[in-house]
This record gives structure tokens, sequence and C-alpha cells, in this order.
């Protein structure tokens, strides 16, 4: 469904603020989330974790439970099923260790009891021999000839022939020809860069609460990014059936993408078979970090050629992911991501995804963009300084535009990187003088989004106001933009329409909430049932009147006859309709179900000011500006809540937050008071321009907005960093300690 | 775990030499209740000491500010007459945690729990601090630099605790200072702490007392840096000589927090700003 | 093991359960009480979310003993909206669009409840860091310390207007 430009010129309620439908429940602490539920006789779930980075297990002892009264299940690998393959087979690894403990936190064995205090107590009475063996945390060391192999048999068939068994994918996409780029470049600049792991960090813990009756039938509780997938894995790894497990979605007090995997929910249903009770497992913050997806670590090369005018001759990039003990680094979304931004007629982008002795990466917000950013943007950066250009006009140079050929492969519609620029050029940041020690920076940063499988459901009840089901999690105010764009489709009060968030039993299948989808897919679902349901009106009302489907219209919440001919019938409201609509055939249902393509690719450009302490290293954000386009924004609270909140997460990233390993490759800093998320008084007023180059591909013009605004960040800050500290840094976190080394390194 | 709150110091002295198991004295808790969370701590017994009165002093009794083992450190830093006085002492008190902690956190548990990183500690030690302890002998006194044993560890007895900190009134013309580096700005634990008590006579520096947290077992007296500011206006030179001693004095680790360089580096600049801040507050007052 | 029995009062209401000497307060008003407005984002005192009014003051309650609550005055999220009205911060956070996901809103009304009793006219400064206990990783801060500050100016133009 093509974006409709008579529609966008009209709207009544979308881009307007209305208060979510959500809101006094999250006030009040009424929302249910994931760790709020209780049922009768349920127990708490506990998981035994390795304490070793890699070790074969030898045996796990459980007979010290045997006569334990207070245990009522006891799980470990065996209670799973054995004949997975492929990614299915990839999850229960993680979930539940089989021969080998793979990272420092991988789950061992888990037991139920009746509180969590036995739970943790049971565990303790586990017995597990290991042998350790010798293990590898950096991205750099696990693809070197002699580290330790993970897995062997992981690689996918575009690995090239004779590569260490840990390098288990490859990517490659670009083109032009790089070499005679570079020889029409007048200044090339390369580099290496290297970045840390990052971790989600929502501050709501995994959990769920489940129960599963030994012939299959189950019953989840959780907190998810997509309940259909708990649905689909959960019976995969459990040998039941995906109708056979009916998932509901809690609220979900954040997921950042972290929430798309699944970790606990077999696990309590696998203990709920045994005990044959409900339970619960809620993780602590320290499972957390040692155990579900940070984003991957990231070591990346970069050359670029460039004409002393700033035009880009050639670019060319490696970008190594580690992914923890799995395949699956997004080091293919890093290569393509990349030199998005730009125009080029020569381009070259390499990725290799590695094996780690660290937990399963997850996504995280634009997967592989902000790491790639940060490389390629800094130094674009360094061309500026070095040629002596504007960065503004150095990136609309080369900035990409309706029709330029993607770095990646396709053309690219209808975008708003230009714009998005231009705003940032004639914004007050960009105009402000620079204080005295401190660094300004930009950067650009690129996203696909995405659409996905996506069903909803639009009922009318007798009183005319309106349910709507949608099949994905609300993560950041969806039901708000939805309920507007039915009350904007159907003419009725945003305080007539209720959106729900179904259960996997009542609607179809559902793609999980990532790829900054939920606006675009389910938004644009969501028109279509609206339409939908307003044909079955028009039909109702042409059978009221005896008129042909033909002779009736829908103008303004009101079928009217068409014309003279139709006859003299007063319009029905929606209202008058429904009243009647046991009588005139039952009730009316508005449907979509489908996988919309047209996502809508989306740009943004930061700003930001920073200021370092040359004698400690510490960093203080002074200023902050981001400008994305939108698309169209629906709830445009909520979207510039998504801007302030990936630059907040990017700020983190950029400054303090790092996985720590020792040498033993145990994760040092497995809580919030040492994995450093930005808090209040570290962050200033995060300014926000909503851009709106509307999608070609979307009726109203919406783009996704959730991930695009972590793109520019780390080069942003990176570059300002640099120029107030002097000293280009080319390894984040950008901690104190990295800082005074640089800079001690530069003065020899 | 046994749970006990007597109201009492001699209830509690009672109870805790009593108790054979392994024990705990529970004062703000935000330390212990970590531990025990994390199971770095299992203790048989817990004895709340929040419910005894005399534990909640805090007040001027012969020449000694005495603070009670019960006072929170929002307590502290809201007594205008205290800060006036030993401002350095407050900070260290007013950085630990967050409001919610400040509301519950204690000094003598930040000395207590005997963290290198403590931030209570280095101004105290500067200030030449003592505490109060009882246990089933009666009670006695010591200085709170010589009752610190090492990481997590104090001189004292199994059947001692300590029921209040007493600080000397501040001398005339003199100040104190207490400044820590972190990564953020708040909610971290000190990568480098460093408390500064000093006089001036005649605008110069007549004695000073120099502490450096977080860079050793327990905190370190930086004597030789001390003696080197003496009479001095803190003049370039002298501050650039002492910014290299204390990086030369600090015995640091590496760690998840810092390295041993940079914490060297960290401690120089820390000292030489408290000293600077110390140094401005004495003029003030002189 | 032996329980302890505990009686305290819950936003005005006297209650009493029986716990687990190790229990902490937050495990108490969620599992005994089923007062889950209160969160747990980490149960070691970094996050804030599980903030409660404890005899006036804002503190974590996953660092305070379920024992430790015998006979003490507690408020939690559940009490702050009274007779069928929302407190003027609850207004303001839906108005400025102040919570995204919303775990961390409850704590962060707690604590900023906290602050307004103390001071109804904190600077943007004061309040980052009043709040600097409290995380929240979706909004960047931003509209919570806007809506933080619009109910300060709303309380003190009520109580001038008094
Ligand atoms: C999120 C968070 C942030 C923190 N930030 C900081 C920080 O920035 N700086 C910092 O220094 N600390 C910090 N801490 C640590 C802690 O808050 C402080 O050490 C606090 O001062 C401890 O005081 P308390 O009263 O809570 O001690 P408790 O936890 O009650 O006790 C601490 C220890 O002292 C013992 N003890 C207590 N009272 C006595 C007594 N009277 N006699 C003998 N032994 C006793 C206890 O048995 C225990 O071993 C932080 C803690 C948390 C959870
Ligand atoms: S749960 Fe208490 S502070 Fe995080
Ligand atoms: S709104 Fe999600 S953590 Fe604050």
């Amino acid at each position: 469904m093509a974006f409709d430009n008579v529609s966008a010129k009209s709207f009544k309620v979308v881009g307007t603020r209305p208060e979510r439908p959500d809101g006094i429940e999250k006030v009040t602490g009424q929302a249910r989330f994931g760790a709020d539920a209780y049922l009768p006789g349920m127990l708490h779930g506990a998981i035994l974790r390795s304490p070793h980075a890699h070790a074969k297990i030898l045996s796990i002892d459980i007979s010290a439970l045997e006569n334990d009264k207070s245990v009522k299940a006891v799980v470990t690998r065996n209670d799973f099923e054995c004949n997975l393959t492929g990614e299915d087979w990839n999850i229960l690894e993680n979930i539940m260790a089989g021969e080998k403990a793979l990272y420092d936190g991988h789950a061992i064995a888990a037991v139920a009891c009746s509180s969590l205090l036995e739970a943790k107590d049971a565990l303790k009475k586990i017995i597990v021999q290991y042998e350790i063996l010798p293990h590898v945390t950096d991205v750099e060391e696990a693809m070197k000839e002699n580290a330790p192999v993970i897995r062997e048999g992981s690689a996918r068939s575009s690995v090239p022939k004779g590569m260490h068994p840990n390098i288990v994918g490859y990517h490659e996409s670009g083109h032009g020809d790089v070499e005679a780029g570079f020889k029409e470049a007048d200044l090339i600049l390369e580099e290496n860069f290297r970045t840390e792991a990052a971790h989600q960090g929502y501050i709501e813990p995994h959990a769920c609460l489940a129960t599963m009756m030994p012939d299959g039938k189950g019953e989840v509780w959780c907190c998810t990014q997509g309940h259909f997938n708990v649905a689909k894995v959960c019976a995969k790894l459990l040998g039941s059936d995906a109708s056979q497990i009916r998932v509901t979605a809690s609220e979900i007090g954040g997921g950042f993408g972290g929430k798309t995997a699944v970790f606990i929910e077999p696990v309590a249903l696998a203990l709920s078979k045994k005990a044959t009770h409900p339970v619960k497992i809620v993780m602590s913050r320290n499972e957390i970090f040692r155990a579900t997806g940070p984003t991957s670590s990231t070591s990346m090369h970069v050359k670029i050629g460039m004409k002393k005018n700033g035009k880009i001759t050639a670019a060319e990039g490696t970008f190594k992911l580690q992914g923890g003990a799995f395949p699956g680094s997004p080091m293919a979304e890093s290569a393509m991501c990349a030199f998005a931004p730009y125009e080029l007629d020569n381009v070259r982008s390499v990725g290799w995804d590695v094996m780690c002795n660290r937990p399963k990466q997850a996504a995280y917000r634009a997967p592989g963009s902000p790491m790639a950013a940060f490389a390629v943007e800094s130094i674009i950066d360094e061309f500026c300084k070095r040629l002596k250009l504007d960065p503004i006009e150095v990136r609309l140079i080369n900035a990409v535009t309706e029709g330029s050929k993607s770095s990646y492969g396709p053309k690219f519609q209808r975008i708003g990187l230009v714009e998005t620029l231009e705003a940032a050029k004639s914004h007050p940041h960009y105009a402000a003088p620079i204080e005295r020690g401190v660094g300004r920076g930009i950067s650009c940063g690129f996203w696909f989004n995405f659409g996905g499988e996506t069903c909803v459901s639009l009922a009318l009840s007798e009183d005319g106001t309106a349910s709507l089901s949608v099949g994905t999690p609300d993560i950041g105010g969806s039901r708000a933009s939805m309920s507007q764009i039915v009350s904007e489709e159907l003419n009725i009060p945003y305080e007539k329409v209720r959106a729900t968030v179904a259960d996997t039993a009542t609607l179809g299948y559902n793609e999980i909430s990532h790829g900054s989808r939920v606006t675009f897919a389910t938004g644009l679902a969501t028109i279509k049932a609206a339409q939908d349901m307003k044909k079955k009106l028009c039909l109702r009302a042409a059978k009221v009147w005896g008129l042909d489907e033909e002779a009736v219209y829908w103008e303004e919440g009101y079928v009217k006859p068409a014309g003279p001919n139709a006859g003299d019938h007063e319009p029905l409201s929606i209202a008058d309709i429904a009243k009647t609509m046991g009588r005139t055939g039952g009730p009316i249902v508005g449907h979509y179900e489908a996988s919309p393509e047209g996502a809508g690719v989306s740009f943004a450009t930061h700003i930001v000011d920073a200021k370092v302490d040359k004698e400690t290293g510490f960093t203080s954000i002074e200023r902050y500006t981001v400008i994305q386009d939108a698309g169209k924004a629906i709830h445009p609270s909520y979207v510039e809540g998504q801007f302030q909140g990936g630059a907040a997460q990017g700020i983190g990233w950029a400054l303090n937050e790092e996985y720590i390993y020792d040498k033993k490759g145990i994760l040092q800093n497995a809580g919030f008071l040492d994995y450093r998320i930005p808090v209040a008084s570290d962050l200033p007023k995060i300014d926000t321009e909503i851009i709106e180059v509307p999608n070609p591909g979307h009726p109203y013009g919406v783009r996704g907005v959730g991930e695009t605004s972590i793109c520019p960040p780390l080069a942003a800050i990176a570059n300002a960093v640099s120029s107030s500290a002097g000293i280009r840094m080319k390894q984040l976190p950008m901690s104190p300690p990295k800082i005074l080394e640089a800079m001690d390194d530069n003065n020899g | 775990m046994k749970y006990e709150a007597p109201e009492t110091i001699d209830q509690a002295i009672d109870i805790y030499s009593k108790f054979n198991g392994s024990k705990k004295i529970l004062a703000g808790g935000t330390d212990v209740l970590v531990q025990l969370r994390t199971d770095i701590v299992r203790p048989e017994m817990v004895m709340n000491i929040k419910k005894i009165n005399s534990l909640h002093e805090f007040c001027i009794v012969d020449g000694y500010w005495k603070i009670g083992a019960a006072v929170s450190a929002s307590k502290i830093t809201k007594n205008t007459a205290f800060i006036s006085e030993w401002p350095g002492i407050a900070e260290g008190v007013g950085l630990i945690g967050s409001t919610q902690i400040q509301n519950r956190a204690t000094l003598v548990g930040n000395l207590s729990n005997a963290s290198p990183a403590a931030d209570g500690i280095p101004a105290l030690v500067a200030a030449n601090a003592k505490v109060e302890i009882v246990g089933q002998q009666g009670s006695r006194v010591k200085d709170v630099y010589s009752l610190i044993e090492g990481p997590g560890k104090l001189h004292l007895s199994k059947d001692e605790f300590i029921t209040h900190i007493l600080i000397p009134l501040q001398r005339d013309r003199s100040a104190d200072c207490y400044l820590r580096f972190i990564p953020r700005t708040e909610m971290d634990i000190a990568v480098v702490g460093c408390g500064v008590n000093l006089s001036v006579k005649n605008q110069s520096i007549s004695s000073a007392k120099i502490v450096l947290g977080a860079v050793g077992p327990k905190v370190i007296f930086a004597d030789e840096a001390a003696e080197l500011v003496l009479n001095s206006r803190l003049d370039k030179d002298v501050i650039l000589k002492l910014q290299r001693m204390c990086e030369e004095i600090a015995t640091p680790i590496s760690d998840k927090r810092g390295s041993i360089r940079f914490r060297r580096q960290v401690a120089g600049v820390l000292a030489k700003r408290a000293l600077q801040k110390a140094y401005a507050r004495a003029l003030e007052v002189s | 093991m032996k329980k302890v029995h505990v009686s305290t009062t819950i936003n005005g209401t006297l209650k009493e359960f029986l716990c687990d000497t190790r229990e902490t307060l937050l495990d108490a008003l969620r599992d005994h009480m089923l007062l889950t407005g209160t969160k747990e984002g980490c149960g070691t005192g970094d996050c804030g979310s599980c903030s409660v009014i404890f005899d006036g003051d804002v503190i974590c309650s996953c660092l305070t003993l379920a024992a430790e609550a015998e006979g003490r005055n507690i408020e939690t999220i559940e009490g702050m909206a009274e007779g069928g009205e929302l407190h003027v911060l609850q207004k303001k956070f839906l108005e400025h669009a102040a919570l995204q996901c919303g775990i961390c809103t409850p704590g962060i009304l707690m604590a900023s409840k906290a602050l307004l009793k103390k001071n109804n006219n904190p600077s943007e400064e004061e309040a980052r860091f009043w709040l600097a206990g409290n995380l929240c990783r979706c909004t960047g801060y931003d509209k919570i310390i806007n809506a933080v500050l619009d109910a300060a100016r709303e309380i003190r133009e009520e109580s001038d207007g008094v």
C-alpha cells in the first residue's frame, strides 16, 4: 500500500499527543509486568550457572536434592528435546548447556521450590564436575590459529575454506573498483577501531510464569518482544506444538532487542511439567549481564579516499564481530550500514562472524550499525580536520538521495538524509559558539527498518467503539499510536478505541517487535484493518438501504448514499450501524494479515558537545541534539522519546559501558554499579528535531524510528571527545583511563 | 538466620557477645543486604542496632563531635553546624550512594565495612577521628586509622562493635576537603579518593594531613607530600611536586575500576585539587 | 526455618505478615502483600525501581530487611493516588510522556514525591542529582525531569494560591 498524498495532508488525530491508554496503570503501579504474575500453588525456579568461561561438564550430581522435600523439580539438558538442529539447537544449547559450559554464566541445571530462598539453597547442593578448558573472549584472539575452538562445524557455507573453526560467517558487499577509486583520491586515511560489548540494560529483568501439563499443553506469561516466537521456540525445545503453548505478553519493561531472544521460558515450562505446578522464574541482574545477550564486540578496519573538495572516491571496510559462543553476530548489518549514508562509486565491505566464550549476542537497537558508523564517521571527521572542511558540508557532498545506489545494493527510494543534514546546519546548536575546551562532534547514522509477518483484528462494539487486537508487544507506546490510527481512520474519538496486545491463541503469527517495525507494520495493518471495517460498514448500510455496494460511500465517519439516484437516506454513523449489526448480519470485524514490505530506511544526524577533563580523562556531555527522519510521527512525544532514549544509550556505550572479563574469562562487572549506564545527572537535555520525509511504502509515510537514533551517537561523541582531548579516539568505551592512556601515548 | 533488634546498648552487648555463631551488625544495611543477596556473607544472626536510641546521638560532647552508629548519611549532611566545621567529612559522607542510600547508610557502617574505596574514611582519618567501641569488657576508644586492619577487616574482637565516631573540633584557621574520582557523576565506587585537612598561618600552610583512598589495601597517609606543602602557599612548583609525589606514594592495584597507571595519575590530580580547595577554605575562615 | 511476624503500616493501613528473616521489604511487599507496583530491577540498591517512602524518607526496599518494617510507616506507589485522584506528579508524567516502558516509573515517582516534599522548587540540576539513583534506560531522562519540574511548579502555584 503506497503513500497516500491525500490522507497525508488531512490528519486529525495522527500527529497529536494524546495521553497513552496504558498510562494510568503505569503511574499507579497497577500495570502488570513480567514478574508481577502469581498463581495458586506457584513454585519458584532458579538456575545454576557455570562459574567457568569454558569447561567440559563431566558430571552433574543432583543426588543431594533427591531427598530434599523442598525441591519439587530439577531439570538439566536431558529434559529437553534431543533432535534439534540449526538455530533451534543453538537456542537450546544457550539456555541449558549440553556437553560444555561455553561462557561464564551458562545455565547448567534448574530447580523449582516453594520459595526463591529454598530454590537458591537447593542450587548450592548440586555438584558439578568440570574440566576447565582454555578460553577466548577477544574477537581478534579468537580468529588466531592457536585459539581454543568453541565448537567445530559451526561455520556457514559462506566462510572460505581453511579458516579457524571459530570463524563462522562471512559477508561481502559493494560495487565499483575500490583500487581505482583510491588512486583518484587526494588523501587516503585508514585506521583500526575497536568497540566493547554493550548490554541493552533494560531495567526489567527477564521474568516468566509458566504452566505445563504432562500432555504438553502449556501457558506462559512473560515479558518479551515477541510472544509468538516464544511459543514457537518453547514448542520446539520441549517437543510440543506451537498451538498447544499459549503465550501472553506481559507489559514489558524495556527490551531494545534483548527481549527478542528466549532464555527462561522453556526452563520454567520443563520444571512445571515435572512438578505439575506453575513455575515462576525471574532472572537476577547478575544473571542478565552474564547470560543474556549483550551486543557484539568488534574489531574494524576502515579505509577511505577523498578529494580535496570532500568528495569520497572509494571506501573499504572490514568488520569483525564476535557474537558469543554461537553464530549470528550482526556483522553483515555492520558491513551494510557502514557506508550507507554515502553515494559511492567504489565501495567494498567485508564482515566476519566470530565465536568466543561469551554469552550469545542478542539484537541491540540497530544491531551492527552503531559500531560501523563509529569507525566510518570517525574517519570522515578526520578528513574534515585535515582538509579543513566543514563536517556537515562534506556529508552533504556525499549524501545519498532518492535514486542513489546504496553501498549494500538496492537503490534508495525517497529518503531524508539531506533533510537531516540541512536541519543540523541551520540548528541553533550548530551555530552556537564552541566554548574553550569543548569539542563538537557530528555524525550521521542509518538503519534499514523492517516489516515482517503481521496480523491484527479490529472489532466493532455495539456502542460504536472499537477494540483493536495486535500481536506485537507494546515496547514504546505503540498502543497509543495504534489507537490514534484507528481513531483517524474511523473518525471516532481516540478514547473510544482500546488497543490490546492479544495472546498467541487469539491472533495469527506476528513477528517479534523489533527492527523498528511496530509503528510501520502493525500501523499499516491497523490502517488496512480499519479500511476493511469501513468497507464492511458500507456493505451493511447498503444492505439496510437495499442498495448496491457501489451506491454508498464512506465520509468522515458516516456511510452516505452516493448521489440522488441512491435515494434520500439519512447518513448512518458507525454507532448507528453498530447498534443494529446483530440484526443486519452479525459482528463487524476488520482484519489484516500479511508481511508488508517497504519499511522505509531512515537516517539521522546528531550534534554533540563534549568536554574532557584532561587531567582525569572524565568526559561530560554538554549539549546534545538529535535530528532524525521519522517519515511521519504518529505520536510525536513517543518519537522524541525514542530519539532521546537512543542518544542516551549511545552516550553510555561511547563513554563507560563495557563488558570487562578477567584473565579467566569471568565477567567482572555483572551489575549496574560497575556496568555504568548513564544516570540522570550524567546527561544534559537532549534536544530533538523530527524530520518528516514520507516513506513511499506506507500510507501515512511512517518510517521506523526506534533504532536509527542509536546509530550516530558513538561516532558523534567520539568526534567531540577527540576534538576536546586533542587526540583521535579509536576505541570504545572512551572511559577516563582509556582517554588518559591515549593522550599519554600521543605525548610519547 | 536469626534477627535481633535490641533497644538498649546493654541488651545489644549481651546478645552480641553471647552469640557464638557467625554474626553481623546491621546498621543502614546498604552493604550488609548486598552481601547477603550475593552470598558474600551468610551470617547465622544479624543484629539491627537502629532501635537503640543512644546510637542516634549526633552532637558535641567534651570537645568532640559525637556521631552515633545509627545516624544516617542524610542526617549528617543536613547538619549545617557540622558541615561548616567539617565540610570535607560531610563531602565524603554525602558522596555515598544515591538519595535512597543516603537515607539509610551510616558513617560507622562505611567505616566498619572497611572497603579500601570507602568515601567516608579518608576525611575521617585526616581529621584524626576516633571511635568508641563497646564489648563484654566495657568500652574503649581507638583512632580510626589504626582500627582498620585491611579490606573488610577491623581490629575488633568478636564481641565488640562500634557505638560512636568521635571527631575533634576543628582548629582555628583550618579546613578540610574530600574529593573522589568516578567515571560517572553519581552511583559509582571511588576509583581514587583523597581527604585533606590543613591549617594556615599568615596565609601559609602550617600543618597538613593528606590521606589517599582506593589506592592501597587501606587508606594511605601521604606524609611526605604533606611535609612538602608545609610553610607554602601552594605555588605552582610545590603543587607540581606534590602531584608527582602522591603518584609515587599511591600503591594501587589494577581492577575493573581502573589500572595502576590511571589510579596513580588521578591520585596526584585529586591530591592537588583537594589541597587547593581545603587551602582556599582555610583562608576563608582565617 | 521459623518465620518472623511483622506488623507495619502500609499506605495508611495496618498490615501483618510472616516472613523469612532473609527476605527484604521488597520481597514482602511483592510476594506477601501482592503490592507489585514496587519493582525489582537489581536487588542491590543500584537502580531505584524498588523505592518506597519509609518513615518519610525515600529508600530502596531491596536494601531493607522485611523484619525491619516492624512498627514503621511505609508508602508505596499504590498509595500515591488518593480518593480516585492522581497525584500531580502522576498527572505530569502522563502529560509529558515521561514514561516509555514504565518499569522505572513507580520508583521515580516515589523518589520525586520525596524530593518535592523537601524542596518544591528544585533546579534542574538538583532534580537530576536527586534522581541519580533511579535508572531509566528508555527515556534519556529528559521528559522525566520536565515532568518533575512542571509538577513542582504546579505545587508551588497551588500553595501560593492558598
Ligand atoms: C548502590 C550503592 C552505592 C554505594 N555507593 C557508595 C559510595 O559511593 N561510597 C561508599 O563509600 N560506599 C558506597 N556504598 C556502600 C555503602 O552504602 C556504604 O559503605 C555505607 O556507608 C554502609 O553503611 P551502612 O550503615 O549501610 O552499613 P551496613 O551495611 O549496615 O554495615 C556495613 C558493615 O559494617 C558492619 N557494621 C555496621 N555497623 C557496625 C558497628 N556499629 N560496629 C561494627 N560493625 C558494624 C556491618 O556488620 C557490615 O559488615 C554504596 C552501596 C550501594 C548499595
Ligand atoms: S531493585 Fe532495589 S535498587 Fe534496584
Ligand atoms: S521508561 Fe523504561 S526504564 Fe524508564
